[in-house]
């Protein structure tokens, strides 16, 4: 199936566009013929017994949502995994890696699984991983479970997603284990007695509601109103016209990434909700690098709790934003790290199996492994296969010209609250 | 298509319509190719046949009757969820769960009919895509009957007449999503070529000429939308089954989007389209996103694109229109 | 003093007021030439892009983006008439449907490997940021200034459509093509302008709108289904349809977050179905 190449080629729709590089598409061609051959290759190893493949490279299966509305949070997973490979180099315990990449196209568990199946079935692929969204590591748990293959979720944040499949392992984060924080840290050290919560009506913005209530008032806080905003929700004026109305002391936010922190951002400054008189405490995404940009002086003092931000202080983090800027021209964020740590880990429990990779013996590998990521000392939980990590409580602060968002306490070793 | 000439009986016409050609039958055996020739392709082959059946329920009310809709994954999900609860809360005998999803599809196919049946043009599309994008927000927030955006879990499905169960490979879920396929297929050829079909075609033609004659068009409007409802609950249901999975994504504005593009790639009113659209878009999306899947909505785009400037009608309308010049020099 | 509900009026009015700015080229080139055009928020988008590269990379001062903007997607959009669309003025809604869903997605692709899938930030000059009180209410300055280009755009078009000899020759045009050729019209001129008029006026709204929606390849598709909302709502070719289309739909929109935050995503949809069951031809429509 090769596209065919008329009027509309694209190395020369991006010469005529001026793009930097118009060479890249055309290997990008060589790349499809390659791929054609590969899986002519592959197709024949397939007919080959089974006692052939040991010098086979193991093929780690990376699905996510390439294209698409979350199209940014797969390419910069993509960016942290490929600067692994980069520093690491591609073969590990004498086998080579070899990722093959899959698009879902946003949350869609069939094609998540689909994917997954025929990762499986046909490209013989030994590992799965990636997984931005719930959704779609919820599809693909099924087929590892079956297939007993080791699965390495990168991102998607719902508690129960390890509880699918005994071969899952987390290495990013989970809502509750955030928002938990949030809520505890706002009622003690914060000093807010009340609080009013905005958070998008879905699942994660559900999960982080709850978890924070929950610890907000198991802290002796008081839950003074809430509202649950739309997910497509372009305008918040009226959502934070209703919480000014009760006068709050504090508010706790959770939005999707993208484009709405920003919008929040500048819509509680409109309706003059300042951050410095009001304590605004949400999760990380919601004063991301990019909102933060678009904010400006707006965001000043904005509160949050999250696991990883590249202005992280540590010399290892410094090393990373280094070469993660050498390579993609732009900063990490926690998708990056995800894809990063969760690299070291196929690494490391490559490593100790001596190269087996059934998902018994990795996933016996990868419980308990202790490690200094970028964002601090992480660990896998051998009960529950899921991250334990430092979160930290950061404050959006001016330095030295630049507007980011500044780490001022932490709480240690935080494992996800509701698993049982 | 069969020519129509003066004098031709009606019923010669619709004779000749549902006389089998060999093209067709050749088709249909090559459905079964993937068994034997692409069998690590099967889960895919399972998820075009479901598309396609989906598409052709769009051909009913799109092609033949002039309905355009672009909310017709509404239907698609409500079968999806449905069936995917029914095998929760009741079992999981599939053929049942199957039975109750169209159902209710169709039955609120049914109940908005009643509405669709008076507007045209623009209108009927945005208030299918209205209420398309209702249904996916009430999906949305009953979060505790649908798992809201983390999808519904805990769907268990027993094996098909107690003998195949859905395996890894995709076997039994592309033979059962096939056989469903072929099943409505053939009702719907009977269907459309029956005088309610042509009564549907007549509607489409000529909207204010039909009742004059005596058609009474809303009647028809509705038993046709209600049927494409049924049709589209059954490859929703079908795809809970087979994937064991359903999301919000099911009952989306993009899936509507997207069985559009494919009817209308293929060709919309002459049964075939939808198949051969579905079968194009989702193989070509599959490759395509292999080899760029970050980019590949660009080759998807130029093959669009390539397709009206080559092909105008669709695939199907445009062969068939470059085989008639050719016949006839 | 006004009670606060004001103030947050003013904002619902003022993201009608950005949504009016989007869609109503659409209205135009829809409403008059009956061309179904599915790229129109991916000329948007171009827009959007046009003054996100001027202000970050070439430090242009963001007023002065808007023009070049407006004039990129204008051009844009004549290249693509006269190569494509106006091959299929006569083809079914159905092909032009392809064709345009085509080019948008052509444009996501291409925006992605241009410019990256990452959110794009823009700062605006100081004077457009922060908010004005009035009588009490905080009025946000950028929402001033968008309802204010908004009027602008809606009393060029107006006095343009109906009182200017190019008015006159785009309706005549419309109405009976072979007509107007008879009486010496270049109509294959005025529909190539008419449509640059439209995509220039979608690259402009999405310039307008990265500051409160902010901007990403998925642009040409996120905000399409909002765009034909109004367009419908508001009627077929009026424009001043798809201005009070905006302000009811912004309107009804805020109010509704405010006093019933449970209809939540409901009410525009419903406020939508319920006016064109109502009148099917849109607010100010005529056919």
């Amino acid at each position: 199936m090769r596209p065919r190449r008329g009027r509309f080629s694209l190395p020369r729709l991006w010469g005529i566009l001026g793009a930097k590089d118009a060479n890249k598409v055309i290997q990008g061609e060589e790349y499809m013929r390659h791929s054609l051959l590969a899986g002519a290759a592959l197709l024949a190893t397939a007919l080959l017994p089974a006692g052939a493949q040991a010098q086979e490279p193991i093929r780690i299966g990376f699905i996510s949502a390439f294209s698409g509305q979350f199209a940014d949070t797969s390419a910069q997973m993509d960016n942290g995994i490929k600067l692994y490979m980069k520093q690491h180099g591609d073969t590990v315990a004498g086998r080579k890696i070899e990722i093959i990449r899959k698009d879902t196209g946003g949350p869609n568990p069939d094609v998540a699984k689909r994917l997954a199946q025929e990762l499986v079935v046909r490209d013989k692929a030994d590992i799965l991983a990636g997984f931005t969204l719930t959704p779609e590591a919820l599809g693909a748990a099924g087929v590892s479970a079956e297939a007993k293959k080791f699965m390495v979720v990168m991102n998607a944040a719902t508690s129960v997603i390890t509880e699918r499949s005994p071969y899952i392992v987390r290495v990013s984060l989970t809502l509750p284990q955030i928002s938990e924080t949030a809520g505890t840290w706002l009622a003690t050290k914060g000093g807010a007695k009340k609080a009013y919560t905005m958070v998008s009506d879905f699942g994660p913005g559900l999960d982080a509601e709850g978890a924070f209530q929950r610890a907000f008032k198991a802290a002796g806080g008081e839950i003074i109103g809430s509202v649950r905003m739309p997910v497509a929700n372009p305008d918040f004026s009226a959502f934070i016209q209703r919480a000014k109305d009760l006068n709050p002391e504090s508010i706790f936010v959770f939005v999707p990434g993208g484009a709405q922190p920003a919008a929040i951002g500048k819509a509680f400054a409109e309706r003059q909700i300042d951050p410095k008189k009001v304590k605004i405490m949400s999760t990380g995404e919601a004063v991301d690098e990019q909102a933060v940009k678009a904010m400006g002086d707006l965001a000043l003092g904005r509160l949050s709790t999250w696991h990883y931000d590249y202005n992280h202080k540590s010399k290892m983090n410094e090393d990373f934003v280094k070469a993660f800027n050498a390579e993609f021209k732009r900063n990490p964020d926690f998708f990056a790290v995800g894809g990063y740590d969760g690299m070291r880990l196929i690494y490391e429990a490559l490593k100790k199996t001596g190269g087996k990779a059934d998902g018994d013996a990795l996933i016996a590998a990868a419980k308990g492994m202790k490690w200094e990521s970028p964002r601090g000392p992480i660990s896998i939980d051998p009960a529950t296969r899921d991250i334990v990590q430092t979160v930290y409580i950061r404050r959006v602060e001016k330095v030295g010209g630049a507007i980011v968002n500044v780490e001022f306490d932490k709480v240690e070793n935080v494992k996800d609250p509701t698993h049982k | 298509m069969t020519q129509v000439t003066s004098s031709m009986t009606p019923q010669a016409y619709l004779k000749s319509l549902s006389r089998w050609r060999a093209a067709e039958i050749v088709f249909w055996l090559a459905t079964l190719l993937p068994f034997f020739l692409f069998p690590s392709y099967l889960s895919l082959a399972s998820q075009i046949a479901l598309a396609a059946l989906f598409a052709l329920s769009l051909d009913i009310i799109l092609g033949y009757a002039g309905v355009v809709s672009l909310g017709h994954a509404a239907f698609f999900g409500v079968g999806a969820y449905a069936a995917g609860i029914f095998s929760k809360m009741v079992w999981g005998e599939p053929l049942t769960g199957l039975l109750f999803g169209a159902t209710l599809a169709g039955l609120l196919g049914y109940a908005s009919s009643f509405i669709i049946a008076r507007f045209r043009h623009l209108t009927l599309i945005m208030i299918t895509l209205g209420l398309g994008l209702l249904a996916h927000e009430v999906a949305n927030r009953a979060h505790w009957l649908t798992g809201g955006s983390d999808g519904l879990q805990g769907i268990e499905i027993w094996p098909v007449f107690g003998l195949f169960k859905f395996d890894l490979y995709g076997t039994t879920a592309y033979g059962y999503s096939l056989a469903l396929l072929f099943i409505f297929f053939l009702a719907s050829r009977r269907l459309l070529n029956s005088p309610f079909g042509l009564a549907l075609r007549g509607i489409r033609e000529n909207w204010v000429r039909m009742p004059a004659i005596g058609a009474e068009r809303q009647a028809h409007i509705r038993k046709a939308y209600t049927i494409a409802a049924f049709m589209a609950g059954v490859a929703g249901a079908a795809l809970a089954q087979t994937t064991e999975s359903v999301s919000l994504e099911s009952i989306g504005f993009q899936r509507s989007a997207d069985v559009l593009v494919m009817l209308v790639l293929g060709g919309a009113g002459r049964l075939y389209g939808g198949l051969v659209g579905a079968t194009i878009f989702m193989v070509a999306r599959d490759q395509f996103s292999g080899i760029a899947p970050q980019y590949w909505y660009f080759w998807i785009g130029v093959l669009l694109v390539t397709v009206v400037m080559v092909l105008p009608n669709g695939i199907l309308g445009g062969l068939s229109k470059l085989t008639a010049r050719w016949r006839k020099p | 003093m006004l009670p606060p509900v004001f103030g947050v009026l003013f904002d619902g009015i003022a993201y009608g007021m950005l949504l009016f700015v989007l869609s109503v080229g659409l209205s135009v080139t829809l409403g008059l030439m009956n061309f179904v055009n599915l790229a129109h928020c991916a000329f948007a988008m171009l827009g959007g892009y046009v003054t996100v590269t001027l202000v970050n990379e070439l430090q242009w001062p963001f007023l002065a983006t808007l023009p070049v903007s407006f004039l990129a997607a204008a051009a844009a959009s004549v290249v693509l008439e006269r190569l494509f669309y106006r091959r299929l003025y006569r083809a079914s809604d159905l092909d032009q449907v392809l064709l345009t869903i085509g080019f948008a997605f052509i444009s996501v692709a291409a925006a992605a490997y241009v410019f990256g899938t990452i959110q794009q930030p823009i700062q605006t000059p100081p004077f457009l940021r922060g908010s004005t009180g009035f009588l009490g209410l905080g009025l946000s300055n950028y929402r001033m200034f968008l309802v204010g280009i908004a009027l602008v755009v809606t009393l060029l078009l107006v006095a343009g459509l109906e009182y200017t000899r190019f008015g006159a020759q785009v309706r005549a045009a419309v109405d009976n093509q072979r007509m107007a050729r008879g009486l010496g019209i270049d109509v294959d001129r005025t529909f190539a302008v008419t449509f640059a008029l439209g995509s220039g006026l979608a690259g402009l709204g999405g310039s307008l709108a990265i500051d409160i929606v902010g901007l990403d390849p998925s642009f040409a598709f996120t905000y399409l289904v909002y765009v034909l909302i109004i367009v419908s709502v508001g009627g077929l070719g009026s424009i001043v349809g798809s201005f009070a289309a905006a302000c009811l739909i912004g309107i009804s929109d805020v109010a509704g977050k405010y006093y019933a935050p449970e209809l939540g995503a409901f009410l525009i949809y419903l406020v939508m179905v319920a006016v064109l069951m109502w009148k099917p031809a849109g607010l100010f429509g005529r056919r």
